[in-house]
C-alpha cells in the first residue's frame, strides 16, 4: 500500500479520535463518542498493518489474539466498583507498550546498522523513562487499590533523598544512553532505575490521593505515546498521545483544586507529616456526644423528611452498597421525598467514581449533582445522609485553619436541618484526622456495614 | 539539532494539545470515569508503533520487545474500549423518571 493511503488512514483515525473525545461531553452522545474512536484505532491499525514494512505477520497476530482475549475477558469481568484498579492496570499496560517500542527502535537500529538521528535518541528516552514509571507507578496504584497490599501511605526516613538520588541516577544514565545509543548497559540500567521510580514514587501517596496518581498516570500514558510518535516520526501517534496527555493533566489538576493541594504536594506528600499533629484529633474527640441511632429510629426522621440528599464516598464502593442505594432511593421517591445526591470530585478512589457507581445501579443521572451547585442546597434539606464518605463532608476544612484539610472545598452537609452519617465505627478516615461532623448537635450516627443499614432503612420507611 | 519531520511533528503535537485542551475541559464530571479509560484506549494507539517493530525483522530483540508490547497495547484498546462503551450504556438509560 502506498504510504500516502497509509498516511491519510492515520488522518482518519485522528479525526475520528478528536470527533469521539468530543462527543464525550455528553451522556446522550458519549457511547457514539467511544465507538468513533474505536473505529478510528481500527482504521490505524489495518493501516499499519498494510505497511510495506511489515514483512512477518505471525508475531503479530498471536499478539493480537492474546491482547484482545485478554482485554476482553477483563473489559467484561470486572466488576464496577473495581474500576480505579482496571483504569490503573490499563494505563500501566499502555505506557509501557510505548517504553517497549522505543526499546525495540534502540534493538533494531543495533541490528540493522542504522544510525539514530536528531530528535529520535531524545523521543526513545522520554518514552522508556516515562513508560516505565507508568508501568510500575501503576501497578502499585493498582495494588493499593485491590488491597494486594495496605493502601496507608508508606514512608520512611529519608524517602525524599532516596528518591532524589533516584531521579538523579535517571538522568545520568539518561545522559549516558543520549551521547551513544549502542551503550546497551546504559539503557538496561535507565530502565531498572525508571521502574524502581515508579515504585518509589506511588508508595508514599496515601489511598485518598488515588484520584490524583490515576489521572496523572492516565496523562504519563498519553506522553510517552506521544514521544513513541517523535520515535518513529508517526503523526498519529503525536496527535493521539497529546490528547491522552491534555486529558489526564486536566483531570489532574481538577483533582488537585478539589482538594486543595498542589500536584508536588500530593506526590512529595505533606500528609505524613500532617498525621503527626494527631494531638489536635485527641481534643476533638471532647467537642460533644456522639448521638447513635438505630435504621428503625432514623426511619422516622427520614419518612417526615420533604428532601434528603445523599452523599456517597468510597465507603459506597466497599460495601458494594450502590444498589442498596437505589432501593432506599426509590422507595423515598415513592413517599413523594426529593432525592438527590451530591458528587464531591474527589469521592471514591478516581474522577468520576460514584457516578459511574450509581449509574450501575440505574440512578437517574440527572439527580447526580455537583458540589458547586448542591451545597447551596443543603439549608433547605431535611435529611443529609453521608454514606461512606469523610473527609469530604468534614467541617474543619472550612473551619479549622490548623486542620491538615483546610481549605479544601467540601459539601456543607452539617448545614442540613439533620445529618445521618452511616460509618463502621468512630475509627478516623483514610488521612487519619478526626470530623467534628460526627459531634455536632444535629448529627446521628448509625454504626454498621452501609449496605445492611441501607437496607433495613429502605425496610423501615415501607413499613413506616 | 531538530531536522524538518521533528518541528513538524512539534507542531502537530502543540496543535493536538490545544485541541486536547478544548474538548476535554467541556467533559463534566459525570462522566470522567469513562473519559479516562477511553482516552486510555487511544493511547494503546502506541500498537501501530508495536506493529512496526514485530513484524519489521529487524532482528530478535525488536521481534521479542515488539510481541510483548502488541499484547500489552491490545489489552490496553480492546478492554478499554470495551469496559467504556459497559460504563457509558449504564449512562445512556432513561435520563429521569419523574
Amino acid at each position: 500500500m502506498s504510504p500516502v493511503v497509509i498516511q491519510s488512514a492515520y488522518l482518519v483515525a485522528a479525526i475520528l479520535f478528536i470527533l469521539g473525545l468530543r462527543n464525550l461531553s455528553s451522556a446522550k452522545t458519549a457511547v457514539t463518542g467511544n465507538r468513533q474512536a474505536a473505529v478510528g484505532m481500527l482504521v490505524a491499525i489495518v493501516a499499519t498493518l498494510v505497511d510495506a514494512s511489515v514483512l512477518s505477520y505471525g508475531v503479530i497476530l498471536a499478539g493480537i489474539v492474546v491482547g484482545a482475549l485478554a482485554g476482553s475477558v477483563l473489559a467484561l469481568r470486572i466488576e464496577m466498583t473495581a474500576m480505579p484498579q482496571m483504569v490503573a492496570l490499563l494505563n500501566g499496560f499502555g505506557g509501557a507498550a510505548s517504553a517497549l517500542v522505543a526499546s525495540a527502535e534502540i534493538f533494531g537500529a543495533g541490528h540493522t546498522g542504522a544510525t539514530l538521528e536528531g530528535v529520535v535518541p531524545f523521543a526513545i528516552v522520554i518514552s522508556v523513562l516515562i513508560g516505565s514509571i507508568t508501568l510500575t507507578g501503576s501497578l502499585v496504584a493498582f495494588a493499593k487499590l485491590q488491597e494486594l497490599i495496605g493502601g496507608a501511605a508508606i514512608k520512611y526516613s529519608g524517602q525524599q533523598f532516596v528518591n532524589g538520588i533516584l531521579g538523579l541516577g535517571m538522568l545520568s544514565l539518561a545522559a549516558l544512553v543520549l551521547m551513544n545509543t549502542g551503550n546497551v548497559n546504559a539503557f538496561y540500567g535507565l530502565v531498572a532505575i525508571s521502574l524502581v521510580l515508579g515504585v518509589a514514587l506511588v508508595i508514599p501517596i496515601g489511598g485518598a490521593d488515588m484520584p490524583v496518581v490515576i489521572s496523572l498516570l492516565n496523562s504519563f500514558s498519553g506522553i510517552a505515546a506521544c514521544a513513541t510518535g517523535f520515535v518513529l516520526d508517526n503523526s498519529t501517534l503525536v496527535v493521539s498521545g497529546s490528547l491522552v496527555g491534555a486529558s489526564g493533566l486536566i483531570l489532574t489538576q481538577i483533582m488537585c483544586v478539589a482538594m486543595n493541594r498542589s500536584i508536588g504536594n500530593v506526590i512529595f506528600g505533606a500528609f505524613g507529616a500532617a498525621v503527626q499533629t494527631g494531638a489536635a484529633s485527641g481534643e476533638v474527640q471532647d467537642q460533644g456526644n456522639v448521638i447513635s441511632y438505630t435504621a428503625e429510629d432514623a426511619a422516622v426522621i427520614f419518612s417526615n423528611a420533604q428532601s434528603v440528599i445523599v452523599v456517597p464516598g468510597y465507603g459506597m464502593a466497599v460495601a458494594q452498597a450502590q444498589h442498596a442505594v437505589r432501593d432506599l432511593t426509590d422507595t423515598l421517591t415513592e413517599q413523594g421525598i426529593d432525592v438527590k445526591f451530591a458528587i464531591h470530585p474527589v469521592a471514591g478512589r478516581m474522577p468520576g467514581h460514584m457516578n459511574v457507581l450509581l449509574a450501575e445501579a440505574d440512578v437517574p443521572y440527572d439527580k447526580l449533582i455537583e458540589m458547586d451547585e448542591i451545597n447551596p442546597l443543603f439549608p433547605e434539606t431535611d435529611v443529609a445522609l453521608v454514606l461512606g464518605a469523610n473527609d469530604v463532608v468534614n467541617p474543619s476544612a472550612r473551619d479549622d485553619k490548623g486542620s491538615p484539610i483546610y481549605g479544601m472545598p467540601i459539601l456543607n452537609v452539617d448545614s442540613a436541618k439533620h445529618v445521618f452519617v452511616i460509618k463502621r465505627s468512630m475509627n478516623p478516615g483514610f488521612a487519619g484526622i478526626q470530623n467534628p461532623l460526627f459531634f455536632k448537635d444535629n448529627t446521628m450516627m448509625i454504626f454498621g456495614d452501609a449496605k445492611k443499614v441501607v437496607m433495613s432503612l429502605a425496610e423501615a420507611v415501607r413499613k413506616y | 539539532m531538530l531536522e524538518a519531520p521533528a518541528i513538524a511533528a512539534l507542531t502537530i503535537l502543540v496543535l493536538a494539545l490545544f485541541v486536547g485542551v478544548e474538548i476535554i475541559t467541556k467533559v463534566p464530571p459525570l462522566l470522567h470515569t469513562p473519559l479516562m479509560s477511553g482516552s486510555n484506549a487511544i493511547s494503546g494507539i502506541t500498537i501501530v508503533g508495536a506493529i512496526l517493530a514485530a513484524g519489521s525483522e529487524h532482528g530478535t530483540m525488536s521481534t521479542v520487545l515488539g510481541f510483548i508490547a502488541i499484547v500489552m497495547a491490545t489489552v490496553n484498546v480492546v478492554g478499554g474500549f470495551l469496559v467504556t462503551n459497559r460504563m457509558l450504556s449504564m449512562f445512556k438509560k432513561k435520563p429521569s423518571k419523574s
